[in-house]
Order: C-alpha cells, then structure tokens, then sequence
C-alpha cells in the first residue's frame, strides 16, 4: 500500500455532550461505547480514507473485531459471543459507522444478518458449529436476499429451493447487492421452495457453503458510495446442497425480515455515528478555520449550521437510545424500527451534505471525513428498507390502509 | 509477582476548563474524567508482565471518591486483577499525603514492582511515586521509558536530552512511568464484562498530615491588545523606547 496520504487527520471527538446524553447510559455501556471508540480512532480513521480511495475494505480488522467481541455482540455468551445488551450493541454500531459506514455494514451483516438468523432459526448443530466462529471473524457470512428485478419487493423473488427425493436440494437463482459477499465463507440464502408463491409464504434460509458447485461470487465494480465495503452479486446455478443445509425453523418472508429489523435497528445507531463524525469534524474545522480574520465559526450562519447538525444529532440518538431500551425490554416493533432507520439516515445524511459544504473545498478531499461519509450515507439511505418504503410502513401502520397492494 | 499500579482519575486535558466558585479547583461540570495518561502506561506494563509471565497479579489502587470506582473498573477490563479505592471525598492537592494513604494500604501488601504513572496529566506534580518510594523505604526510578523485569531485578530506561541512562535496582521497587514505553489498550467487550466480576475494595484513605492546601486557582489575564506604534523605519526609536521604558524588556 501507498504511504497514506491522507493521514486522515485525527478526528478527534468532541468531548462535550451538550445534552448530557451519557448520563442516559449505564457506566457499562458508556465504558463499551468508549472502548470501541478508541479502536476506530486507532485503528479505523487513520487508514479508511486510502481503503475508500482503493476501493478495498480492510481485511485486517476482521481478527481484532472479532477478538474485541464486536461481531454478533447482542448474541449469548454460551456461542461465544459478548451476550450484551441491545443498546451497548447500538453504540458498537454508532461508534464502528463513525469510522465508516462500510466497517458498520460488515459488522451489521455478519451480526444482524447471518449470526442472527442461525441462531434465530438454525439447528443447534449449526449454531454451534458456526456463531462461535463467526464471534471471532474466523469465519465470514453474507446474507442473500435481494435479487436483480427484487429489491424492495423480495416476495418476488426468483431464486428456487428444489427438495429432491433424497431430501437435499437444488438451489438455483442470483441475488444481488450482498456486502461481505466476496469475503464469505457462507451464505445466508433466502429461496422460494414452490413454485406458485406469489407471497412469498414457502420462501426458506438456506446454509450455502462458499466453494459448492456452481455457485459463484462476483464483486460489484464502479462503486461510487461505500468503497471501503465489499459488495458482491451471487451466481446460483444447480448447486446441490445436503438436507441439512436449510435453516430449520424458518418459515416465510417474516423470517428474512426479521432479521432486516435487527439490521436496521443497528443502522438507527450507525447512522447517528456518521453524522458525529461529521459534526466533529465541522465543529473542530468551524473553530480552528480563519476567514476574514476571523474562525468561521464565529460567523452566524456556520453556527446556525452547526446548531442544526447537533440538534438533529441529538434528536437521533435520544430516539435509538429509546428504541434500544424498548428492544431490550421485548416491546419495540418493526414500525418502530422503520421509523428510526428512516430518521436517523436520512438527518445523517443531511448532516454529512452540511459539513461538506462548511469544510469548503477541503471538504472534497478524502483527507477530511465528510464527504465519504455523504456519500456513503446514499447507500445507507437505500439499503435495508429505503426511506420510501419506510415512508410506506409508517404510513400504513398510521392509516391501517396498505399502500403497497 | 505482586504488582501494584496507582492510578489518578483525571479530567479529560481536551475539555473546557472553568474555575468552580470555590476559586480552589475547577468547575467539574461537563468534563469527561478518564484515567491520567501516564497511568494507563503504568496499568499496561503492569498487565504485560503478568502477560508475559503467565503469573502474578495486578492490584490497582485510587484515591478519591466513589467515582473513582469507574476508573478502577477500567483498568480490570484491561486486564488487572483486584482493585482497591481509598474513599475519601474531598479534593486532595497535597501529594505527600496522597503518598501516604497509598503507602499505608500497600506497606504490607508483599508487592514487588509498584508502578506509577510519573505524572497526573491534570495536576503536573511529579511528586506522588517519588513521595511513596521514600515512605516505604523502596528504591524508586523514575520516568522511564523502557522496564524489564528479571531475577529479583528491575531493569529501566530514562530519556536524557539526546542520551539515555540504563539504571537497574534490586525489587521490591517503585518505577514511575513516562510516555513510549506502551500504548494503554482499550479494553475488550468480554474484559469490560469480566471485570464486573473481578473483586473491587473499598477502604477509608488514611492521609496523614495535610502539608499545605490549594490556597487560589486564576486564569491568566486576557493580554490587552497590541498597538502599532508607526511604520518604516521612522518608528523605530519610538519602538526602542517603548520596549525600555513601557515594555522593560530591554
């Protein structure tokens, strides 16, 4: 690798908390969040600018994700995962997407999309050969929902389960737009197992081991958001896999939904993450950058900018933070969730455009941290539930009346 | 090997500082507190060594009120073994007297290797390890930058300008600890877990005679603005003038 260039400067947290949100958190929690914050400003910021540059996620914080306990981290103990607490989960997400939103999105994946969903539906037999693993990043997971011609519609989806005679299957169909795809070692795969299912109630989880027969992972080129992040489209093509590979106990297009909430829930907290980052930077930018011989941030409409940014920030952790505790007492609900995701994106997103612009043109630079974020934020806003069919959920939980039929 | 590792809870040095209406300390409101630097160093040898040996266990020790709890229970999610508060509630500028209270609760504790970071990050006193030392009558190096430990003996590194000096004294030992000799880990999400298992105790801080008190804390003064005196060469001996009579700087 080059000689970074872009040393990314240090972004140095602010180390105000005008709201006094942390006294909302348990001394646990708080010692979690700061953890794993010093591992992004150590180990994530100083390099993510050249990975995004290179288009390549980096790898060699897999091991120490693992060994730190961030991966699956909301999942027991007894599989070799960290068992906490819903919330400490979020800050793990907030502060990861803080560093980048690709490092979020791997976590998020293997956690929220493929250690979930094997111990949500899985054998006993294959959550333990797998979550303990997976804990660690010895192993890597993608999650295969979304097709080419079905993103915001899965119950279309064309991808086939054959059950032979013998009990295995045949598997065959593509899925697209899967992160992590190109690292893993197993997919977490999602097929109709009938034919006439316009609902998608036969729909099934499948354990596809990278390297089966006919199968094949090709990564995404061109990106122009998440580069730091693996994207990759999966080729099913008569791939025969055992009896054993389904996941037992799932049942219909509810059980990959399922797993979307828990992933979008991370994502209401990942989010919130970018935008600190962002707001750190403008904040640090707005006071240190002099114009007309003065900082620019003693200029009025850079502070009302920054004071839109933190209130926005503020707003958004205040709702994660309670939907986390409503997660953890077993109330929250998926509209909940879509309400929360929808939010806290879409703000982040503006926060990212804003810093942007207060960073003038050093804000275009990979050296500074908005603009990657801003960009980033656009795949954020479309992956897992785009904002508009968020917009729908709440809609229809508000009106009782659906607008997708 | 026993070692101890005394740690100061201290203001993040990043925060804005006000003076509290005492005028004897500052404004603790909105500040982040974390461990002093130096002591992080201090608690990340300590955990290397017992790393390293696969035996011995570190104590952590603080002074203060029961937020300094919080502090402790970091250095156990590093790795520490037990954790010792000596509560006392009051703010304590006198470091012999902090001194003190920790040579009390670990005279006889058998500990070979007492580290200390070699300065609180708030405070800038440098005068607790060394204060400690000469009350338990050990044999102290202070501000080192490199430390191994081997056979009864404790092997140290000190930073000169352009030169460093190896010094090595039989153990039990204090060392005070300076920057570069290890970066303090950020703990794991399981040692975060475990160390709400790990035993933490809570004694009163037997201080001793309080030697002097923080009498006043001020701001500089704001500097008064700067004048221009003239331009070219023609200002220059009112310039002169000015620095000698005004200024008295020449």
């Amino acid at each position: 690798m080059t000689d970074s260039l872009l040393g990314s400067p240090v972004l140095k947290p602010r180390t105000g908390d005008l709201y006094n949100i942390d006294a909302a958190l348990t001394e646990e929690e708080r010692a979690i969040r700061d953890s794993v914050r010093a591992f992004v400003d150590e180990k994530v910021i100083p390099i993510i600018g050249q990975c995004y540059i290179d288009g390549r996620f980096p790898t060699e914080l897999i091991g120490e994700m693992g060994a730190q306990g961030y991966l699956g981290a909301n999942l027991p103990e007894a599989y070799g995962c960290a068992g906490l607490s819903n919330v400490a989960y979020g800050l793990i997400n907030q502060e990861l997407e803080r560093g980048d939103s690709g490092i979020r999105s791997f976590a998020s994946v293997q956690g929220s999309l493929v250690m979930y969903p094997i111990f949500t539906f899985g054998s006993e037999e294959q959550k333990r050969h797998w979550l303990p693993r997976m804990a660690t990043g010895e192993a890597i997971g993608c999650f295969g929902l979304t097709e080419p011609d079905y993103g915001s519609n899965p119950a279309g989806m064309i991808t086939r389960a054959r059950q032979q005679k013998d009990g295995t299957w045949v598997l065959n169909g593509a899925k697209m737009w899967i992160t992590n795809g190109s690292l893993s070692h197993v997919g977490v795969v999602w097929a109709k197992t009938e034919d006439n299912d316009p609902d998608g109630n036969s729909v099934r989880g499948f354990l596809v081991p990278t390297g089966a027969k006919g199968y094949t992972i090709k990564e995404t080129k061109g990106k122009l958001s998440l580069r730091a992040s693996m994207t990759s489209e999966l080729v099913f093509s008569d791939v025969h896999l055992p009896a054993d590979a389904i996941l037992p106990q799932s049942g219909g297009l509810k059980s990959p939904l399922m797993c979307l909430t828990q992933a979008r829930y991370g994502i209401a907290w990942g989010a919130m993450g970018a935008a600190i980052a962002c707001y750190d930077e403008a904040l640090s930018y707005a006071k240190t950058r002099v114009m007309f011989d003065r900082p620019i941030g003693g200029f009025q409409i850079q502070q009302v900018r920054l004071a839109d940014m933190l209130t926005e920030i503020v707003k958004g952790q205040l709702l994660a933070l309670h939907l986390g505790r409503m997660k953890d007492a077993g109330t929250y609900t998926p509209q909940q969730v879509s309400l929360a995701k929808r939010n806290n994106v879409s703000v982040a997103a503006d926060i990212a455009r804003e810093a942007r612009r207060l960073l003038g043109a050093n804000g275009i630079l990979a050296e500074y941290h908005a603009m990657r974020h801003m960009a980033n934020l656009e795949s954020v806003y479309t992956y897992e539930g785009t904002h508009d069919i968020h917009s729908l959920v709440i809609g229809m939980a508000e009106t009782g009346i659906n607008a997708f039929k | 090997m026993k070692l101890a590792v005394c740690i100061k809870r201290v203001p993040d040095m990043e925060g804005r500082f006000k003076i509290a209406a005492s005028g004897t300390g500052i404004d603790e409101a909105g500040l982040k507190y974390d461990m002093s630097d130096f002591d992080g160093y201090a608690a990340e040898v300590a955990i290397q060594i017992t790393e390293k040996l696969g035996a011995g266990e570190v104590t952590v020790i603080s002074l203060g009120p029961d937020v300094v709890q919080e502090t402790l229970r970091k250095a156990l999610s590093m790795g520490a073994h037990r954790a010792v508060q000596l509560k006392h509630d009051a703010p304590v500028s006198d470091g012999l007297a902090v001194a003190t209270a920790l040579a009390a609760e670990l005279k006889d504790g058998g500990y070979d290797l007492i580290l200390c970071g070699r300065m609180a990050v708030d405070t800038q006193n440098r005068s607790t390890g060394i204060f400690l030392a000469e009350l338990l009558g050990l044999p102290v190096i202070s501000a080192i930058s490199q430390l191994n430990v081997e056979g009864g003996v404790v092997k140290a590194r000190r930073e000169l300008e352009g030169a460093y000096e190896l010094i090595e004294c039989p153990l039990p030992a204090v060392v005070t600890i300076d920057e570069g000799i290890a970066r303090a880990r950020y703990p794991s999400l399981k040692g975060i877990m475990a160390a709400k298992k790990k035993p933490l105790e809570v004694k009163p801080a037997h201080l001793g005679a309080i030697t002097y008190q923080l009498e006043k804390m001020e701001l500089p003064a704001e500097r008064a603005a700067g004048r221009i005196v003239g331009e070219g060469k023609d200002a220059v001996p009112e310039l002169v003038r000015l620095l000698k009579e005004e200024a008295k700087v020449l």
